[in-house]
């Protein structure tokens, strides 16, 4: 059963990968990776990795596959038809031959080595120490809490590449616009997104609080904050701020401060992003709730895109 | 010897090899952009995948592949802006030659 | 083997008609209007009655409260989506478009 289950869950995951690269509609394509990305969920719920997959269907599904649709929208808008050209069949000859063996080659590479939840067992037995029970929390704010903090610099160094990208006269002002109250249809967006934005703040709040010993943690409740944001701007209920709003800046800047001054603080005490004895899951729980305001808005801002011009609509 | 563990990582091989596939035959950056997350989503299963315990999953490329997801969409996020910019420049350089052509000043 | 044993799979079979019902129609209907009707009232009819299974295996009344949630959650996305997609669909016939 579990065998079936299995098996048609990945042929589906790859028939829906070849279809959103090989479809000719770009609209298609884009709802063939949304699928994709859901069906990958799935593929991690049936690995027993509950976490992952909350960050799949949140971000690799939802937010890149609305921001995939926003783009083509406003490349529709500025006369891009996204046809694909047709590439010459020896390059695709070519392609299909090239690929195959990679495929091949990193198919045979994947099975020497034998499956085997090797670092489960020590890390489990390093927990108790921290004081919380999700063992992908603890290696992602203490035991690889480097890796985190550099992640949450690269997410706000992305954004200040979006915005480094808006031409001279339209910084600082605020992005596009995604309201639909003009194309009608506003009321039931707006109202859908008052109603879903506060829904949206509990949820985090919760998914940062259950993080520590069940699923959940700061990306995946910064993307739930990110989408509230997201499904109000539509409906008109929020409107972008403008880049140089301080305000703003501050939520920003708020995740990956909090997470370097906690860091800075253990030397110290010994070592960089070391947690005193006893405060560690009061100082996870604070760097969390930092870390997933800090996220939302700046996935949602992503999203978003750069400043636009005042004739520019799109 | 390959053994049913081993299911998800190779479906990650086959995403790669498919996704490759795409970034070379697509000629619309929008839809590279769309291939390339399709290479990283199997790079992700090949990571996880080999973690695969007989009950649990290894927590530690679980927490690699989070920020593996999160990075991505701030590539793709990156990708996007630069693509509208992009095409907002070939649309103003198209209307300037327009313009020129017709001898219009306006 | 106790009552719940017997509901779950009942109630499961149950959800997946609903759905094989809704996506039946998804592929038969003729318009936008009439696709969004079967996708929306069938598949949430079926999402309440696997929602319901689900509830039940846990019998948890904590676990059943979340799966509600999540519920009513669908319920609302799909009822406003489909909202924005048939006036988006009367607008581009009223046009004469197609998108």
């Amino acid at each position: 059963m579990t065998l079936a289950f299995d098996l048609i869950l990945c042929l589906m995951i790859v028939g829906t990968a070849a279809a959103a690269l090989l479809t000719h509609n770009a609209l298609a394509a884009i709802v063939f990776f949304i699928v994709f990305g859901n069906l990958l969920g799935l593929a991690w719920l049936a690995m027993n990795a509950v976490n992952v997959a909350m960050a799949e269907i949140a971000i690799g599904a939802g937010i890149t596959g609305v921001l995939l649709i926003l783009t083509r929208q406003r490349l529709m808008a500025l006369g891009d038809d996204l046809v694909s050209a047709e590439t010459p069949g020896w390059l695709r000859a070519g392609a299909v031959l090239a690929c195959t063996g990679l495929t091949a080659l990193v198919g045979s590479a994947v099975l020497s080595v034998a499956p085997a939840d090797d670092l489960g067992g020590p890390i489990a037995a390093l927990l108790p120490e921290l004081g919380i029970e999700n063992p992908v929390t603890g290696v992602l704010l203490a035991f690889r809490a480097y890796d985190t903090l550099l992640e949450t610099f690269v997410l706000l160094g992305a954004l200040v590449a979006v915005w480094s990208l808006a031409p001279g006269n339209a910084w600082p002002r605020p992005p596009a616009s995604l309201n639909l109250a003009e194309s009608g249809g506003g009321s039931v967006a707006q109202a859908f997104g008052r109603l879903l934005l506060p829904l949206a703040l509990v949820m985090a709040a919760y998914l940062v609080w259950a993080g520590s010993d069940f699923p959940g943690g700061a990306f995946q409740a910064g993307t739930v904050l990110a989408g509230g944001l997201i499904i109000a701007a539509i409906g008109g209920a929020v409107a972008w701020p403008r880049a140089d709003n301080s305000i703003l800046r501050a939520v920003l800047v708020l995740g990956p401060g909090v997470f370097l001054i906690i860091g800075l603080a253990g030397i110290a005490l010994g070592r960089f992003l070391f947690y005193p004895p006893g405060f560690a899951k009061a100082m996870i729980v604070a760097i969390e709730y930092s870390l997933a305001l800090s996220i939302g808005a700046t996935l949602a801002l992503l999203l978003a895109g750069r400043s636009v011009a005042p004739d520019h609509r799109s | 010897m390959p053994t049913l563990m081993h299911l998800y990582p190779l479906t990650g091989a086959a995403l790669v090899g498919l996704g490759l596939y795409g970034i070379v035959t697509l000629r619309h950056p929008l839809r590279q952009l769309l291939a390339v997350n399709v290479v990283g989503a199997g790079i992700f299963l090949i990571l996880g995948g080999l973690g695969r315990g007989t009950a649990s999953t290894d927590p530690f490329p679980q927490a690699l592949v989070i920020t593996g997801i999160v990075v991505a969409v701030a590539l793709t996020a990156f990708g996007a802006a630069l693509v509208v910019r992009v095409a907002e420049e070939e649309r103003a350089r198209d209307d300037t030659a327009a313009v020129e052509a017709t001898g219009d000043s306006a | 083997m106790t009552l719940a044993d017997y509901l779950v799979p009942a109630l499961l079979y149950i959800g997946v008609f609903f759905y094989a019902a809704g996506s039946l129609g998804l592929l038969r209907f003729q318009d936008a209007e009439l696709r969004l009707h079967a996708l929306t009232k069938a598949d949430n009819v079926g999402l309440g009655f696997v929602a319901l299974a689900a509830a039940l295996h846990w019998g948890s009344v904590a676990v059943a409260f979340k799966i509600a949630a999540v519920w009513l959650f669908a319920l609302m996305a799909a009822g406003a989506t489909a909202q924005l997609m048939a006036r988006r669909a009367k607008t581009a016939a009223e046009r004469g478009t197609d998108r």
